[in-house]
């Protein structure tokens, strides 16, 4: 799959509840094959402390409008420079970098798990698994209601759950705590969030003898495999999360 | 046609633009943003005897204007090299250096033993300022007794042309330039990364597994010109540039001060053509100030008031 540098056109800026935001951007081109689980390095210009691009996951692709969407949380001055873009803005993208989610077979009864800004690639995934007849379960987990991202777009490509760590809206709890997984049982488990809450669920995959796929996001200096900063420690030795991640089975992970 | 090329001894380079060792994997990765071909040379990922790990992560950190890293020479050994990526380096029309790196002197000689019987790497770049290793790497790069030792050891056998990479941890970078030209090194490049540190607030912690880590990129730019016009105004073999080249603009300032060639590291990272674009801006550079040559420029640093 062929990688690319381009400046691409903002054409919307959409601020989220709190620090999140969906930015949706134009190639001139004819957008590349994309997958669901890659990422792009966006660049940040005209800032010293601000260094090094930004990797950000691709939360939706529009093919027919030739555009894609970025999930994005201010989680410092990088991402509050892109909450800054304004309509027809420029930002320029490394992409689309990564492997991919595994896509299941036909039937597989499918489960995607998100947490907070977690939930961004799994948009694009379960918009795929319902072109190829799947429609997934997708449980997400917020801190509390005001925290709730907007799941409309979720709830049109699979069955949605909700929980929130202090009962405000959806079920109490963590994600492990719903109790769907006490009801269901999957062929195939995505899982996309908070370390903590991706080992939660890596556990009880284990515990449920069930395939456990999950989007790591270390930081990175380049994304594209010659830095080797964003290391994660596996049964294979390190290996980059630009290249042979971000996606990774946790059966190859040392949780 | 402005003339870009330069020489160490009877070895040609089509222009002074090389990649940075550790920053442009096996010339592959770029396969997608740029014809690898089109640069003077290319200096693939720090080598050594056997396959390492490197550090644990935490690796990077982000600093003004440059950054922090502490990968600890992760490669997968000179016998993975030679078997799996030395023939489709092959492919590529430019010269590839392999940097080399070991725990001792035997490693460094093993190792360059290994290089001469690769017919397509004409140089190494004998690794003696890595500062993210415990044994080795820039221990012998910050002593001149034992520079001097790894540097002989590996001339006597090296067949290749010989490019000792300096590290500038030192009080005179300049006592080990002289070293490095007195054992027989055919060039020098400097700098390696400065030994630095950072630490993140919030958690009370560094940033780094190994608490400090090489800084690169703007931030070390005005120290790596000083050392390389230092280094340049001291001896007779080609210096190539290294620290923090972010454009072509930078590349001559080295260029100006002394450097042969100049080596694109960081910025790579930032913008995959970064290293195409600077050999374009240089050849521009020398259009537009009626150069024909870019050795009428090496070293032409006006100093006078």
């Amino acid at each position: 799959m062929t990688k690319r540098i381009e400046s691409l056109k903002v054409i919307d800026n959409k601020p989220l509840k709190k620090d999140f935001f969906i930015i949706e951007l134009e190639s001139s081109r004819k957008l590349p094959e994309m997958k669901p689980g890659q990422f792009v390095q966006a660049r940040i210009d005209g800032s010293q402390e601000t260094f090094l691009r930004r990797p950000l996951s691709i939360h939706d692709v529009d093919f027919v409008r030739n555009t894609f969407r970025l999930l994005v949380q201010v989680v410092g001055k990088g991402t509050e420079s892109f909450s800054k873009l304004n309509k027809g803005d420029s930002l320029n993208l490394i992409y689309p970098l990564g492997n991919s989610f595994t896509l299941p077979t036909k039937g597989a009864r499918t489960l995607l798990v998100g947490g907070g800004c977690g939930i961004a690639p799994l948009l694009y995934l379960g918009r795929y698994l319902k072109s190829q007849g799947i429609i997934p379960d997708i449980l997400l987990g917020f801190r509390n209601r005001d925290r709730i991202l907007e799941y409309n777009d979720y709830e049109a490509v699979g069955n949605v759950f909700l929980t929130t760590e202090d009962g405000s809206a959806g079920e109490k709890g963590f994600v492990t705590s719903h109790s769907l997984l006490g009801k269901a049982s999957y062929d195939k488990v995505f899982c996309c969030g908070p370390e903590m809450m991706m080992k939660a669920i890596a556990g009880w995959c284990r515990k449920n003898n069930t395939d456990c796929e999950v989007s790591l996001e270390n930081l990175m200096g380049c994304g594209i495999g010659v830095c080797l900063c964003c290391v994660v420690d596996t049964v294979k030795g390190h290996l980059c999360t630009c290249t042979d991640g971000p996606v990774f089975n946790i059966k190859e992970l040392k949780w | 046609m402005v003339k870009l090329g330069f020489s160490i001894g009877d070895l040609q380079f089509k222009n002074p633009v090389i990649a940075a060792s550790g920053t442009f994997g096996y010339g592959s990765e770029f396969d997608d943003f740029l014809d690898v071909s089109r640069l003077g040379g290319i200096v693939v990922k720090g080598t050594t005897l056997e396959p390492r790990e490197g550090n644990p992560y935490p690796r990077m950190a982000e600093t003004a204007s440059g950054m922090l890293n502490a990968v600890g020479l992760q490669n997968k050994g000179i016998d993975y090299f030679e078997k799996n990526i030395y023939p489709r380096l092959s492919e590529y029309n430019t010269n590839v250096i392999v940097n080399i790196n070991g725990s001792c002197i035997d490693d460094y000689v093993a190792l360059a033993e290994r290089i001469n019987k690769l017919d397509d790497i004409p140089a190494i770049e004998l690794n003696i300022s890595c500062p993210n290793v415990k044994m080795g790497g820039m221990v012998f790069g910050i002593n001149p007794v034992s520079a001097r030792e790894v540097i002989k050891a590996v001339r006597r056998v090296c067949i290749k042309k010989l490019i000792v990479k300096l590290s500038p941890n030192v009080t005179s970078i300049v006592e080990f330039a002289h070293i490095s030209e007195e054992e027989g090194a055919d060039s020098i490049s400097l700098i390696n990364t400065l030994l630095g540190m950072s630490v993140d607030v919030r958690s009370m912690k560094p940033s780094l597994s190994t608490i400090t880590g090489g800084l690169s990129g703007p931030a070390i730019k005005p120290v790596a010109l000083r050392m390389v016009w230092q280094v340049a105004n001291a001896v007779n073999i080609p210096v190539i540039g290294i620290g923090g080249i972010m454009n072509s603009d930078d590349a001559i300032e080295f260029i100006l001060a002394g450097a042969s060639a100049i080596q694109v590291g960081t910025a790579s990272f930032i913008d995959p053509q970064a290293s195409v674009k600077i050999l374009e801006g240089i050849e521009n550079y020398l259009i537009a100030k009626g150069f024909s040559d870019i050795r009428d420029i090496t070293g032409f640093l006006n100093c006078s008031k």
